[in-house]
């Protein structure tokens, strides 16, 4: 079992013309790799109609639907997020809750609001109601505001983390850009924040790092947009753990965090 | 047989690595069955004299022969030709350069005239687009990286010279193989270690387009993990001749000096 927490699909109202080519793509490495499940954010239109990384409320449902119809279309294979904007409240939490009724397991929050800032405690609290994680798109240490994202980083997640500790927080892409010993050293203090271990970076050290602060029992498997360094990284990580504690970051700690019944195994 | 074309040894002065000592290196090879590594002196590519590393770098891989040295030549010290012709007596498979981190332009005069003594001498040139994602490099560390335009005014410098460049993304490759002409593309050699798999399908669409001849195995370890780049040939479930002939047969073919 190999439950992929970072996943994304494309669809016809996206800017990629290969979208279908992508898609089957991803599943067919996924067939390769041993992914059981992929967990799915669709973000709006990627760009289409509204930016990626702010999405505007009619961009986030046609892109959750999109997503829900994928998950119709390969049972048991792809599991939804529901991609929304926090900065339009309560579109963001009725669309969860929408969501949820259609099948989605967790909640996707991308770069349209910092973590920390107190108009994402909405979001926070009907993922609570809900019992759905929240995986959140970082920039590890971020330095400065970069285009077209409003990104947070690490500590900014984990003072939102403090806020809501009975909402599980998946801390996106570590190796998807920026310092993540940065985010390594905020991450300690935070039990229930999860290191997503997907992104293009393959850095030595960077599995080693993630296992000494947070602990392999908050390390979650995913590739993100490159998965080789998905299968990668958990070659690395079969070589670094006893099998018991691999089937933790396969499949076993992300089980425990979103609903019951989300898996096959459960 | 697999041949790894971008391999370092030594501690990194931006960050903690594990695994730069040569028998952690060694062991890296054993678990992802590489075979034989082309390595270069780590810290020394950041040193003033890049070149006082290369000793070093002699010796280590005198007593282990599963790694082949690749010691770097800075054409702005007055002794470079001396460097460079003791790599060349001592058969080395290539030399480096990496005029960003040296404060050289990467296709002035001296780069030029390095680019015409490795043709002349008929040893390759290793150059890396970069070492580290840019996103995440030491705030002191602001080299900046390789451009396209440089690799194109170098291959075009000198009609002997043959270039391995490493640590290329598509866009940069595509941008100077085809912004070259069919001989001078023919000359340079690009490893797989910064090539995207699926599903964005990087290395199988160049692999398509330019052809499996071109490129070469590397990893970048020990900064990035090795098993990366054998990953993503995993995925491309390739034809045995075409995986063999970028894990080992082009270097033995066409690098060997």
């Amino acid at each position: 079992m190999l439950i992929d927490v970072h996943a994304h699909f494309f669809f016809a109202g996206t800017p990629r013309a290969d979208w279908r080519e992508y898609n089957a793509s991803r599943l067919a490495a996924g067939e390769r790799i041993g992914i059981t499940v992929h967990v799915n954010s669709i973000l709006g239109t990627f760009g289409r109609r509204s930016p990626t990384y702010f999405p505007s409320p009619a961009d986030v449902g046609v892109g959750n639907d999109a997503a829900l119809a994928l998950e119709h279309e390969h049972p048991g294979r792809i599991r939804t997020y529901a991609c929304v904007n926090p900065n339009y409240t309560e579109h963001a939490v009725r669309e969860i809750a929408r969501c949820r009724n259609a099948g989605a397991i967790g909640v996707k929050l991308a770069a349209s609001r910092r973590a920390d800032d107190p108009l994402v405690d909405a979001v926070c609290d009907t993922a609570q109601a809900l019992g759905l994680p929240v995986l959140q798109h970082i920039w590890q240490g971020r330095r400065r505001d970069w285009p077209g994202q409003e990104a947070s980083d690490g500590a900014e997640l984990c003072q939102l983390a403090q806020r809501h500790p009975e909402v599980r927080f998946i801390l996106a892409h570590v190796g998807g850009g920026g310092d993540w010993r940065h985010t390594m050293a905020v991450v300690r203090a935070h039990p229930n924040v999860y290191l997503d271990l997907s992104g293009s970076g393959v850095d030595g050290g960077m599995l080693e790092a993630g296992l000494a602060a947070a602990g392999v029992e908050r390390l979650l498997w995913g590739t993100d947009m490159t998965m080789e360094t998905g299968w990668a990284k958990l070659r690395y990580l079969a070589h670094l753990l006893p099998p018991a504690e691999l089937e933790l970051v396969k499949w076993k700690n992300a089980v425990r965090i979103f609903p019951q019944a989300s898996f096959p195994t459960d | 047989m697999r041949i790894d074309v971008n391999a370092f040894l030594g501690a990194y002065p931006w960050g903690r690595v594990p695994g730069t000592a040569p028998a952690a290196l060694l062991d890296a090879l054993d678990r992802v069955a590489i075979d034989t590594a082309w390595v270069t002196h780590l810290p020394g590519l950041f040193w003033r004299d890049p070149t006082e590393g290369n000793a070093w770098l002699y010796e280590t891989c005198a007593a282990t022969p599963r790694f082949k040295p690749v010691p770097a030549v800075h054409p702005g010290l007055a002794h470079w030709r001396d460097v460079l012709r003791q790599a060349v007596d001592r058969g080395v498979p290539a030399v480096r350069c990496d005029p960003c981190c040296y404060g050289l332009h990467p296709a002035g005069s001296e780069l030029r005239a390095l680019a015409a003594a490795c043709g002349a001498a008929r040893v390759p040139l290793v150059l890396a687009v970069r070492l580290e994602d840019g996103r995440q490099r030491h705030p002191h560390d602001v080299a900046p990286e390789l451009s396209a335009a440089a690799v194109r005014a170098l291959i075009r410098s000198d009609a002997a010279l043959r270039l391995v460049i490493t640590h290329a993304d598509r866009a940069f490759l595509e941008e100077v193989h085809f912004g070259s002409t069919p001989e001078e593309a023919a000359r340079m050699w690009w490893d797989i270690s910064w090539l995207w798999g699926p599903p964005e399908e990087h290395l199988a669409t160049v692999l398509g387009t330019i052809g499996p001849e071109r490129f070469v195995f590397g990893t970048g370890q020990p900064l990035r993990l090795p098993e990366n780049a054998v990953a993503k040939l995993d995925l491309l479930e390739l034809p045995d001749a075409e995986r063999e002939r970028i894990e080992s047969r082009n270097v033995l073919e066409s690098l060997a000096v």
